[in-house]
Formats: C-alpha cells, sequence, structure tokens
C-alpha cells in the first residue's frame, strides 16, 4: 500500500495505527521527509573527535555521514558519499586521516569535503583526462550544515533550517544544557545493538515514563523512576521534542502505588549496594532526565551515568541504537569508576534498558500480525500538554501531532 | 594433555555448562570474592575506552547479575552455548594468565539458532583458599560492537 492512501485513525493521536511501524511506503517518506528534511540530527560528541584529522562515522536516517574535524579545527559533516560513482569513501567506523579517497578511481577529498585529487585529470601522454571544463570545485563530498553546542554535534541535509537554539526551544535547551553545561566531556566509551523493532519505538519507550512503573524491577524497587516520585513530563511547543524529569523516593518503600506494580520486591537486596551508590551532580532536585530530541537522540541522565543514544534506522523493522557514555573531564577517578558502575543499569545489557530492547522486539512482532488495528494511548488523557506527572503518555500524543504535520498524515 | 592444561580446560568446561545449562547461580563460585567479570567490546578496548557491557566489580556484584538475569530481567526465552577453545595460558603468581577463543551461540524460542557472539577471553587464575582454580579477572571481549538485540548472558 502506498503512503497516499494511509489514513489516520479519525479519533486523533490517542490512536497510533499500526502500519507506521511496518509499512515501507510510510519508511520511505521518513527518511526523506524527517531525516533528510529540516531537522537537526545529533552526530556526536566533539570529544569522540578531538584532535585535527579524527573523525567518526554516523548515520541519519540511512545515510552513512562522516564527522571530520578539519586542519583548522572546526567539525565538518559529510556525506559518505564519492562525487564520482557513489562509493562509501569512508570505510572505518572511526579513526584519523588526512585526506578521504575513494577506493575505485582514487579521488581525493579533504577532511572539509573539497576534492584536491582526480588521477588521470590530464589524461596520459595527451589522451583521455577529463573535459577542460571540469572543476574540482563543484564536484566534492556533499557538505551537511553543522551546529555544535557545548560539545555536541548536530548536521543537517536541509538547506534551510532554524539554528539549534531555536529548534530545541527555549525548555528543551534548559534541559539539554543542564548535561552540556560547556564542561570538557570524557568519553567513557560507546555501546551499540540492533534493536529488530521500528525506530519510533525507541522514541515511545523514553516518551512513555507508564511503562517504567510496571515493566523494570530495578527502577521500581530501588526508587529510580516511579509514578509516586514527583515527576514531570513537558514538551517543546511543537511536540517533537520531550523530557522525562524526576526525583528520586524513599528507597524500597512500600506506597499506595506499589500494590499495582507487580514488579515491586521490596525485599530484594543488592549484595553489592555499589551499584547504587549515587552522588548529586546537578544544581536543581531531579535525579533523573531522559530527553528525546527529535529525530535521533535521547539524551540520559539516570543516577551517575549519562549517556547520549543516536537512532540509526534500518528500514521499518529494526534499527541501531548507538550509545556515546561519557562524564567530565573533572571528574575524579572515583567518580569516573562510578560512572562506569552506573552504567550496568543501561546499555545493550542494562538492568533497566534490557527489559526495552526485548519488549520493542515483542512489540515490532505484535504489531506486524494485523497493520490495520491501532495502539491506545490514553493514559494521562488524550491531549498533549505537559503534565506534572508521570502516570502518562502525553509524550507520545505530542510526537505523533507533530509527526503527522511532517509526514502529511 | 599436561596436568595444567586439564585443570584450567576442566574449570572452562564447568564456566560454559553453568552457563548453558545451569544452574546459572552456581557460576559466581568459579570467582574468587575479589573476583572482576567484566563483558567489553573489542572496538572500545581497542580505543582505550573503559565502558563495559557488563561489569561486575566482585562476586557480590556476578551474584547481582545472575540473580537479575534469572529472576528480574524481562527476556524473550533463549538458550545460549558457549564454545571455548584454543586456549594458551602462561604461569603467573601461582596462578594463570589465559587467552582463549570463545563463540557464544543463542537460540531463541521458535527461531533458528544463530552466532550471537565472536571474541576472545583476557583472564586470570588463581587458587582459592581450598587450592580449587578459580576466575579472578575474566574479560570476555567481543569482536562485534554491536550486540544482536540484548546481551542477557554473560559472554
Amino acid at each position: 500500500m502506498s503512503v497516499h492512501s494511509r489514513v489516520w485513525p479519525a479519533q486523533g493521536v490517542h490512536r497510533v495505527p499500526y502500519w507506521v511501524y511496518a509499512d515501507e511506503s510510510v519508511y520511505a517518506r521518513e527518511l526523506e521527509g524527517i531525516f533528510k528534511g529540516p531537522s537537526w540530527s545529533f552526530v556526536g560528541l566533539e570529544a569522540e573527535i578531538p584532535s585535527p584529522g579524527d573523525f567518526k562515522r554516523a548515520q541519519i536516517g540511512e545515510a552513512s555521514v562522516i564527522a571530520a574535524r578539519g586542519r583548522e579545527g572546526a567539525v565538518h559533516v559529510l556525506l559518505n558519499q564519492c562525487a564520482h560513482r557513489g562509493l562509501q569513501v569512508c570505510r572505518q567506523d572511526y579513526g584519523q586521516a588526512r585526506v578521504f579517497q575513494c577506493p575505485y578511481h582514487q579521488w581525493t577529498y579533504r577532511l572539509d569535503g573539497d576534492l584536491t585529487g582526480v588521477p588521470f585529470a590530464k589524461g596520459v601522454d595527451g589522451k583521455g583526462g577529463m573535459p577542460d571544463d571540469f572543476e574540482r570545485c563543484e564536484h566534492g563530498l556533499r557538505k551537511l550544515k553543522v551546529a555544535t553546542r557545548h560539545g555536541a554535534v548536530f548536521a543537517s541535509f536541509a538547506d534551510e533550517i532554524e539554528p539549534l537554539e531555536a529548534y530545541l526551544g527555549p525548555k528543551m535547551l534548559a534541559l539539554f544544557d543542564r548535561v552540556f553545561t560547556g564542561a570538557r566531556l570524557r568519553i567513557l566509551g560507546v555501546s551499540r545493538q540492533r534493536i529488530p523493532a521500528n525506530w519510533k519505538l525507541m522514541f515511545e519507550n523514553i516518551k512513555d515514563p507508564y511503562h517504567a512503573s510496571l515493566l523494570h524491577v530495578f527502577l521500581v524497587t530501588f526508587g529510580l523512576f516511579r509514578v509516586d516520585n514527583p515527576s514531570r513530563t513537558e514538551m517543546d511547543a511543537t511536540g517533537r521534542h520531550s523530557a522525562l524529569i524526576s526525583r528520586r523516593g524513599g528507597d524500597r518503600t512500600a506506597t499506595s502505588a506499589t500494590g499495582e506494580m507487580a514488579s515491586f520486591r521490596e525485599e530484594l537486596k543488592l549484595k553489592d549496594p555499589m551499584l547504587l551508590d549515587i552522588v548529586k551532580e546537578f544544581p536543581d532536585p531531579a535525579t533523573v532526565v531522559m530527553q528525546t530530541i527529535w529525530p535521533n537522540l535521547i539524551v540520559q541522565q539516570q543516577a551517575n551515568t549519562l549517556a547520549t543514544r543516536q537512532i540509526a534506522p534500518r528500514g521499518p523493522g529494526a534499527f541501531d541504537l548507538n550509545w556515546t557514555f561519557f562524564g567530565y573531564e573533572r571528574d575524579d577517578a572515583a567518580m569516573t569508576a562510578r560512572r562506569l558502575r552506573h552504567a550496568n543499569l543501561m546499555g545493550p545489557a542494562g538492568f533497566v534498558s534490557l527489559d526495552d530492547s526485548e519488549v520493542m522486539d515483542l512489540a515490532q512482532r505484535g504489531i506486524r500480525q494485523d497493520e490495520d488495528r491501532a495502539a491506545v494511548v490514553e493514559m494521562g488523557g488524550r491531549g498533549t500538554e505537559d503534565q506534572d506527572h508521570i502516570v502518562t503518555e502525553t509524550a507520545i500524543r505530542a510526537f505523533y501531532a507533530y509527526y503527522r504535520q511532517v509526514m502529511g498524515l | 594433555m599436561s596436568p595444567a592444561r586439564e585443570e584450567i580446560e576442566t574449570l572452562y568446561a564447568r564456566h560454559a555448562e553453568l552457563l548453558d545449562e545451569g544452574p546459572i547461580s552456581e557460576w559466581p563460585s568459579l570467582f574468587v570474592e575479589d573476583g572482576l567479570y567484566k563483558a567489553v567490546t573489542r572496538e572500545n578496548s581497542d580505543r582505550g575506552w573503559p565502558l563495559a557491557l557488563m561489569l561486575c566489580e566482585s562476586r557480590a556484584a556476578i551474584e547481582d547479575r545472575v540473580y537479575a538475569i534469572e529472576h528480574l530481567a524481562l527476556k524473550i526465552p533463549r538458550r545460549v552455548r558457549h564454545l571455548v577453545s584454543t586456549i594458551a595460558f602462561s604461569a603467573e603468581n601461582g596462578g594463570y594468565r589465559v587467552k582463549a577463543n570463545f563463540a557464544v551461540f543463542e537460540t531463541l524460542e521458535g527461531e533458528p539458532t544463530v552466532c550471537f557472539a565472536a571474541g576472545r577471553y583476557h583472564d586470570a587464575l588463581v587458587r582459592d583458599g581450598a587450592g580449587a582454580l578459580r576466575f579472578r579477572e575474566k574479560v570476555s571481549i567481543a569482536d562485534s560492537a554491536i550486540v544482536r538485540n540484548s546481551l542477557v548472558y554473560p559472554l
């Protein structure tokens, strides 16, 4: 079926039709309209490419891009596609380079994407060669627009796009700056997982705080994130970005809410309590802020584990989730050890996030059975407004209100 | 086979058996009390980044991890199968430094078996109070940077 014949359920955004997670034509429009459209995609952290010549590969939609630090120190983001025959000129996930050279005919590009070398451009013994009017300056790698903020690098395929700060809006910018203060970052490592589910389910997982009190035994039992903790669910003016903000409640206490939490285990005790040795490090009282930034970034602060999670779709039925765990250069050895320990909560084997990757697999298997049915998204009402609690799916509804506009659905 | 090799191979056979056939709750007993278990990717170890997929800095933390696998994690039912081979070792402080290749196959219920991970162990073995050979350090370095959905069981 074509995307043109898809009709959103009449009820509105409190119904999400299952075909948005499975239809190839919907997915193709997402790649063009969202990832190559007027959006800022997260590419990586400057600390991953600290020196001139450092580069990393990233994915925006399904396009491979190279983020490279040029000789003069600026970060360039380039489409990984030779201007000659379209090959990927960069075949390593990260490294150090003086130039990028296509293996096929050795067209050679500078770190800023400009074409510098074309073998046999003037021919051999007066024969062959490129036409006289061939201009190298017209055949560089495609350069994306780049925005950096406090060590985070974003790029856009769009020619016309608002500045990153306006794109985030004041509320989301303030939450972004809460973690990215401008202090120098220290990369602790990356984790990558290939999740057999539609990319939007990852966003919805983070925009749905309701599930966390039911699914995640760790969060519930240790009070890390729970419906009866003081919490907020906030969006930007468009609804495309959101944040769940919460404060850790009492540890291991039963309350009026825990009766309905089948996963609450009052008796559970860690044999090594160092896993939950949490130090307050932000000026506000929040102990967890999970922020989603359209179209491909989650910023995670839970306990003392900080990470970006970048979403790279791979067809409608799968995506790669690329986690970069980090701290600050000012961290002492104890803090770095703590962040690494807390990282056990997250990632492909996380005490918390493992539940999510398994559930997303189950969700995709379930959805595919009948694409014409729809999800019921009514927790916390049918609106898309901010709420001062997390017993809600308002951020999912807000996300789809914006998604429908962009997609024309 | 030398007595040393036989003793080391017996430990690795027990390691694989406990993870694959169970009871996994006995797997932590293969570590000394201040033992370390870490599963990392080659990407991080090559780049000098300390992040682990699983990090247990004591036998107590290994027991917590195993308890979570058995009783807390929401997981699609599965079987894993560890193959350990090409064990190389050298004597060190009454114990051994060991490097060995591993492969882990995974079978989700209702699905064909897939190769889930391959990599190399960088381990340190010591004798516990009773003279039995145990892991002081077990570091599993996975070749692929990408985990196939979820890493449930130790590598």
